[in-house]
C-alpha cells in the first residue's frame, strides 16, 4: 500500500528504509543539483582524493540543468533530466554516502543491485513539469563548478517538492511493477 | 523577384522559439485531457493532471514549460523567386542567440561532441532547406530535447521485415525506452527513402500537427493500428505504468530501393513545442 511521506533533509537511515516503492514523497530542506558534467568531475575529485564540494553523507542529488531565472525568480524551469547518464558514476558517490537521486525514467539492473547495496533510494519527479516544479524551489545557488552553466552544482532549499520512490531500499521497482499490472500484449 | 529583410528572420525565429518553449499546443492540451479520462492507472492520471497544470502554468508565468529547451531543428522552405541581403542561415543563429539569452532559455549546444565545451548562446541551430515554386519563406522551428530524441533511432530493414518487422521494432523501441523520453510521447515514423531520408521523414512526421492524419491509407493504417498498439505496452505516463503511452502516431513515406526498407522513429515527449511563419 503506497503512503504519503512527508521528508526533511538531512535524511537519516531509518527514513530510507521506511520508503516503500510506490509512495509518494514531499521532500523539503537541502538537496543538491548534479547532471553529466558534474558527475564526471565529483567522481574525478573522489579518485583524486581531492575536497568534494558538499558533503554527500546523508544527501540527496536532483538530476536537472534548470533554465536561467528571471529577474525576480530564485530559478527557473526545473524538471528532472533522464537519469540513466549518471548510473556509471553513481556507485561512487553512493560509497561516499549519498542516500537519494532524484531524475526520471529506468536505470541499470546494476544501479538497482547498487542502491540495495549502499541502502539508497532512487526517486522520480515528473519529466517535463519543470515549471511547477519551480514552484517548490525557494533557494538556489551555484556551490561548485560555475563553468558549467545549467551543468553545476547548485545548492537548492526545497518546499514539499513532489517525488514519487521508484526504486527502493529493497530493490522494488515501480516501473517492472507498473508496466506488469498495464501490458496487454507481448511484443 | 522578392528581396527579404533578413532582420524579419532573426526576429520570426527569436519570436517562435520563446514562444514554443513557454506555450503548449492548444490542441496538444486539449489531447492530454482526453488521455486523462483514458488513463487507467490512478498514478498516471495524476501525473498527467500535473503535466496539463504545467502547461498551464508555464503559458500564464512565461517560464518554459521543460528545463530542456533543446537544440534547434529549423526547416526551411524558400521561394525560388525571393532573393536574402545576406546569409540566411546567420539570420536564423542570430534569432536562436537572442532567443536563448534574452528569453532565459537553457543553453543546450556544445561545440564539439567530445570537448563538449558549451557554446554558450545555444547556436548553431541544424538547418534544413527545402526550394519551393513562389515569392515566400516558410520558416518552422523546433527546440527539440534530447530526453525523446536520444531515445529515436534508424534501422535498415529489409523488404521481406514488412509490416510485421516495422511494428516489432517499434514497439520494441518504445518499449525499451520506458519513461526515458517523458511519456505520453509523439512518434514520428519515416518509411522509405534512405538512410537520412527516413531519419528526415520522421523529423517531418513528429512536427505535424496532433490531429493530423496521414492522407496516404497504408499510412494512415498504420498510424491507428500502432497508437493501440503502444498504448497496450503498459508503459504508462513517465514508464509508471499505464494505457496511455503515446498521444499521436505519424508516418511519413518516400520511395526506397527494390532492396530496402528504411525505417526511422523519431521520438517527441508531450510538450511539442514547434512553431511556423510565413514571411
Amino acid at each position: 500500500m503506497s503512503e504519503i511521506k512527508y521528508l526533511k533533509t538531512p535524511l537519516t537511515d531509518s527514513e530510507i528504509k521506511s520508503l516503500k516503492s510506490g509512495d509518494i514523497v514531499y521532500l523539503s530542506g537541502t538537496i543538491y543539483t548534479g547532471r553529466d558534467a558534474a558527475h564526471k568531475r565529483l567522481v574525478e575529485a573522489i579518485a583524486n582524493k581531492t575536497e568534494l564540494p558538499f558533503d554527500l553523507q546523508g544527501s540527496a542529488i536532483y538530476y536537472v540543468g534548470p533554465t536561467p531565472p528571471k529577474p525576480d525568480q530564485p530559478i527557473g524551469s526545473c524538471g528532472p533530466t533522464s537519469s540513466y547518464r549518471m548510473d556509471p558514476y553513481s556507485e561512487a558517490l553512493m560509497q561516499k554516502g549519498l542516500k537519494m537521486m532524484i531524475g526520471k525514467g529506468p536505470r541499470s539492473s546494476e544501479f538497482k543491485e547498487q542502491i540495495k547495496k549502499y541502502g539508497a533510494v532512487y526517486l522520480s519527479a515528473i519529466g517535463g513539469t519543470g515549471a511547477k516544479i519551480q514552484e517548490a524551489v525557494k533557494k538556489s545557488e551555484v556551490i561548485a563548478y560555475p563553468d558549467l552553466g545549467a551543468e553545476a552544482v547548485h545548492k537548492l532549499e526545497v518546499e514539499n517538492f513532489y517525488a514519487i520512490v521508484t526504486y527502493d531500499s529493497e530493490g522494488n521497482d515501480l516501473f517492472e511493477k507498473g508496466i506488469a499490472t498495464y501490458r496487454k500484449t507481448k511484443n | 523577384m522578392r528581396k527579404l529583410d533578413l532582420n524579419l528572420v532573426t526576429q520570426a525565429v527569436k519570436k517562435m522559439l520563446i514562444e514554443a518553449c513557454e506555450k503548449i499546443p492548444v490542441n496538444v492540451i486539449e489531447r492530454l485531457r482526453e488521455a486523462k479520462e483514458k488513463e487507467a492507472n490512478p498514478l498516471g492520471k495524476s501525473i498527467l493532471d500535473q503535466i496539463i497544470e504545467n502547461g498551464l502554468l508555464a503559458m500564464t508565468r512565461h517560464v518554459p514549460i521543460c528545463q530542456d529547451t533543446g537544440m534547434v531543428v529549423c526547416f526551411l522552405e524558400i521561394g525560388s523567386q525571393v532573393v536574402f541581403d545576406g546569409d540566411i542561415y546567420e539570420a536564423i543563429n542570430r534569432g536562436v542567440r537572442e532567443a536563448y539569452i534574452d528569453g532565459y532559455l537553457r543553453k543546450s549546444v556544445v561545440r564539439h561532441p567530445l570537448d563538449r565545451v558549451n557554446t554558450k548562446d545555444n547556436t548553431p541551430a541544424i538547418i534544413h532547406t527545402k526550394i519551393i515554386p513562389g515569392e515566400t519563406v516558410k520558416i518552422t522551428v523546433a527546440p527539440k530535447g534530447a530526453g525523446s530524441e536520444n531515445m529515436s533511432l534508424v534501422k535498415m530493414l529489409i523488404p521481406a521485415d514488412g509490416i510485421e518487422g516495422i511494428k516489432k521494432l517499434v514497439l520494441d523501441t518504445i518499449f525499451n525506452a520506458g519513461g526515458k523520453p517523458c511519456p505520453p510521447i509523439i512518434v514520428g515514423i519515416g518509411l522509405g527513402g534512405n538512410l537520412e531520408k527516413s531519419a528526415f521523414l520522421a523529423k517531418e512526421a513528429v512536427l505535424r500537427e496532433i490531429d493530423d492524419e496521414a492522407t496516404d491509407p497504408i499510412a494512415r493504417q498504420l498510424e491507428q493500428e500502432l497508437l493501440q498498439e503502444i498504448n497496450d505496452l503498459g508503459v504508462g505516463p513517465m514508464g509508471l505504468g499505464g494505457t496511455v503511452t503515446a498521444l499521436a502516431v505519424k508516418v511519413n513515406t518516400y520511395p526506397c530501393h527494390i532492396a530496402s526498407l528504411p525505417v526511422a522513429i523519431n521520438i517527441q515527449c508531450h510538450a511539442s513545442r514547434h512553431k511556423s511563419v510565413v514571411l
